[in-house]
């Protein structure tokens, strides 16, 4: 009977799935109950009021208010801040080495092709915890204490506390500007629009790229000088121990956007230039067959090809140098796992509570970012006959 | 056109012109051949002339190699690195805190690795298929042996383990049983039955979303809670099973890579040919599958090697937590630099290593047929 049920392919599936439930069912619902047991045991609830408690500890990078006598969940809020800050520049930087590197690696020259294939496998055969800690000991050991600062024009400074630079300070009339900015970028979107009916109507071309790169440079640089140069600069100055004022970037943020970008820069390196190869050399002759020049034939044949291949994992490198900036704790950058996850957790004991949240921040970001994914490779994905 | 003339005829051949063939030839080529390619040559020997120099003469020529005992001597023999903090700790850097008479132990287990992956990785060798035990029985004999309390070993506690050998432990474990478990979960993702995929998929979404390093904090503050009380787990198994978990995730998109990229046909020719589920997955649609995902599969146990740094985070001392231990010393403070590059050295021969085979596996099996 039960063989018989076995070898029927409906009944087979039918069990196996009603078997994986259960397991699946009873496994969470033993660790359901452990957990249920222990928090009793040492009498605690799962409770997350301790967030809105003041967290009693500093945080030396935020970039919204914060003191002491914030929230644990304005802590949160500026990790959340901080790691943002960090993956966007780490991937600001990710991506031109990654770009340039990959493009290096396809050149005829000897030299160029053997130094971005040297750095590629070099900086890719380290782990990501190397490369942060090293640049970190690098500033923080060997470049100048602040007494004997690296300048450059007086301007910029560095020292094993940072870089400094001057701070720009925004008047109110600033709005006007980025107002400018916004018109200019609106501007050339409807002059593109427009080129291109009209050349899809009439085949005239218009200069569209230099009229709208102009247009953006322009705009904005003209409300600029009408406004009368609403930003001042904040210098900073040695005062006895330190610089004071100014913009700083500290050691820790240093050290984690500049391994990172390495890190990441290498396999973005390695994705590009496989994306670029994967591009049949038909495709080039034929444009060179219809006589469409060099330049044209990489922007308008090779590089919507190749991007097809290349996006789907850039955004994944994207997704991966994010989670890695969770290795901040190694040099104390204070991102999310530091400082809900670390210090918050550290204060009020609630360690379920705590990483629940960094989970649940960290599974939202990668979720969100992989639903745009599919919904970007179904809408570029070939439609085969 | 091929018939020859006779004026061909009595000509010798003639040369190549000099400028083309020879190492004029080759410079032409691939350094000189455009105005650009001589900015970019010009620029790449700027680049390596301020590059080169500075970092051999700190490593090598002004180093100190002396085996001082602070880092003031150092400074007081030469400007360069201060190698003496590496040889200090040398042993630590290998072994960890295992009993200094007990690393015949890990030597012996380390030099049997390698005698039982030869007939993983190469096909030549004489009488592979009974060679191939090998690796089966390998695992329990370095288990017995690294830890010891069996035959009359003496016991060592995990505790004691660092350095690359932990590394390599937790390495050569995790890429070991996460393989299986990773093609398992693909097949689960790739199943037609729905409880089956919804598992599979909300595992691998699940892992694949958050970073490797607050898992291992849930494995060191949280697993007590999820565990019946008074059940006590080795830190060191909890770190394993977590970089297990981690990497099988990450196996199991790649190899669905490779099951996508089956055309449905072999399916339907395994069922045409009678063959059950298990018979077809095994002969014809996973030889298949892994083929393709060989270079994504390497890409992952070589991230799962790096990642076992991340181990320093809950307290397990792998190199880089021995290179910081040795920081924490007075004696040797802001030394990060050189102890930073010998641990990398180690890290970039093994990965090297590693990214090499797998391109000689993916020449090997390439069969030339590309469905395409």
């Amino acid at each position: 009977m039960l063989g018989n049920l076995w070898r029927e392919k409906k009944p087979r599936q039918l069990i196996i799935q009603i078997v994986a439930i259960v397991a699946a069912l009873s496994l969470l619902g033993f660790f359901g109950r452990n957990a249920l047991n222990n928090l009793e045991l040492i009498g605690r609830d799962v409770n997350y009021a301790f967030l809105f408690t003041p967290s009693n500890y500093d945080i030396n990078q935020h970039l919204i208010e914060y003191d002491s006598r914030s929230t644990h969940l304005r802590a949160t809020i500026v990790g959340v801040i901080n790691t943002a800050l960090v993956a966007f520049f780490g991937i600001l930087l990710a991506t031109v080495i990654g770009f340039t590197a990959g493009v290096a690696r396809l050149s005829s020259n000897f030299l160029v092709n053997r130094i971005s294939y040297g750095f590629v496998e070099f900086s890719r055969n380290v782990p990501v915890l190397l490369w942060i800690l090293l640049c970190h000991g690098v500033i923080v050991h060997n470049l100048p204490h602040p007494r004997q600062a690296l300048s450059a024009y007086d301007l910029f400074f560095l020292t094993n506390r940072g870089v400094y630079s001057p701070k720009p300070v925004f008047e109110p009339a600033f709005w006007g500007v980025v107002a400018a900015l916004a018109v200019a970028i609106g501007g050339a979107c409807c002059f593109y629009r427009f080129a291109k009916q009209r050349q899809e109507r009439t085949g005239q071309q218009v200069p569209v790229y230099w009229t709208n790169v102009s247009a953006i440079i322009a705009l904005p640089l003209l409300a600029f000088w009408l406004l009368g140069f609403p930003v001042e600069f904040e210098f900073p100055a040695f005062k006895r121990f330190n610089f004071e004022g100014g913009l700083v970037l500290s050691p820790e943020f240093l050290a984690l956007t500049l391994a990172l970008g390495v890190y990441t820069g290498a396999f973005i390196a390695e994705i590009v230039r496989s994306g670029i190869l994967a591009v049949s050399h038909g495709q080039t002759e034929a444009a060179y067959a219809l006589g469409i020049k060099p330049n044209f034939t990489m922007r308008l044949i090779i590089l919507p090809q190749a991007l097809r291949i290349i996006v789907p994992p850039l955004i994944s490198q994207y997704l991966n140098l994010t989670k890695n900036s969770s290795l901040a704790i190694a040099v104390g950058y204070m991102d999310i796992v530091a400082t809900i996850g670390g210090i918050s957790l550290n204060q009020t004991g609630r360690a379920l509570e705590c990483m629940s949240i960094v989970l649940a921040i960290y599974l939202s970001i990668s979720l969100s970012i992989s639903a745009f994914m599919n919904w970007y490779n179904k809408r570029i994905s070939l439609v085969e006959r | 056109m091929t018939g020859s003339s006779p004026e061909q005829e009595n000509h010798q051949e003639l040369p190549p012109p000099r400028t083309q063939v020879g190492v004029v030839g080759w410079i032409r080529g691939n350094l000189l051949s455009s105005p650009t390619d001589i900015v970019l040559t010009a620029l790449s020997i700027y680049l390596l002339y301020e590059l080169i120099p500075p970092i051999a003469n700190w490593m090598f020529f002004d180093a100190v190699f002396a085996d001082v005992e602070h880092r003031r001597e150092c400074r007081e023999i030469g400007a360069g690195a201060c190698w003496a903090v590496v040889w200090k700790r040398f042993d630590q850097f290998m072994y960890g805190f295992y009993p200094e008479h007990l690393r015949w132990r890990v030597n012996l287990t380390f030099g049997l690795l390698f005698v039982a992956l030869i007939p993983l990785l190469y096909d030549r060798v004489k009488g592979r298929r009974y060679l191939l035990r090998l690796p089966l029985i390998y695992p329990v004999f370095a288990f017995c042996m690294l830890w010891g309390g069996w035959f009359g070993l003496a016991p060592v506690e995990s505790s004691k383990f660092g350095g690359f050998l932990l590394t390599m432990l937790i390495g050569v474990t995790g890429i070991v049983v996460s393989l299986p478990l990773g093609v398992a979960l693909s097949l689960g993702r790739h199943s037609s039955m729905p409880v089956v995929r919804t598992l599979s998929i909300w595992y691998i979404e699940f892992i694949r979303g958050v970073p490797l390093i607050t898992l291992l904090f849930v494995a060191s503050t949280l697993l007590n809670y999820f565990m019946p009380p008074g059940t006590y787990f080795d830190l060191l198994l909890r770190v394993i099973i977590i970089v297990i978990m981690f990497s099988a995730a990450y196996l199991a998109e790649v190899v669905r890579g490779g099951l996508a990229a089956i055309p449905q046909g072999q399916y339907e020719a395994a069922d045409a040919l009678g063959l059950n589920y298990a018979k077809s997955i095994r002969l014809i649609i996973l030889p298949q599958a892994l083929k393709i995902s060989i270079p994504g599969i390497m890409n992952t146990f070589i991230g799962l090697y790096k990642d076992t740094t991340l181990v320093i985070v809950v307290g397990l001392l792998d190199p880089l937590g021995i290179g910081r231990a040795a920081l924490a010393d007075s004696r040797w403070q802001g030394l990060s630099t050189e102890l930073y590059i010998f641990v990398a050295m180690g890290f970039f021969i093994s990965c090297f290593a590693m990214s090499r085979y797998s391109l000689y596996l993916e020449r090997k099996l390439d069969t030339g047929y590309k469905n395409d």
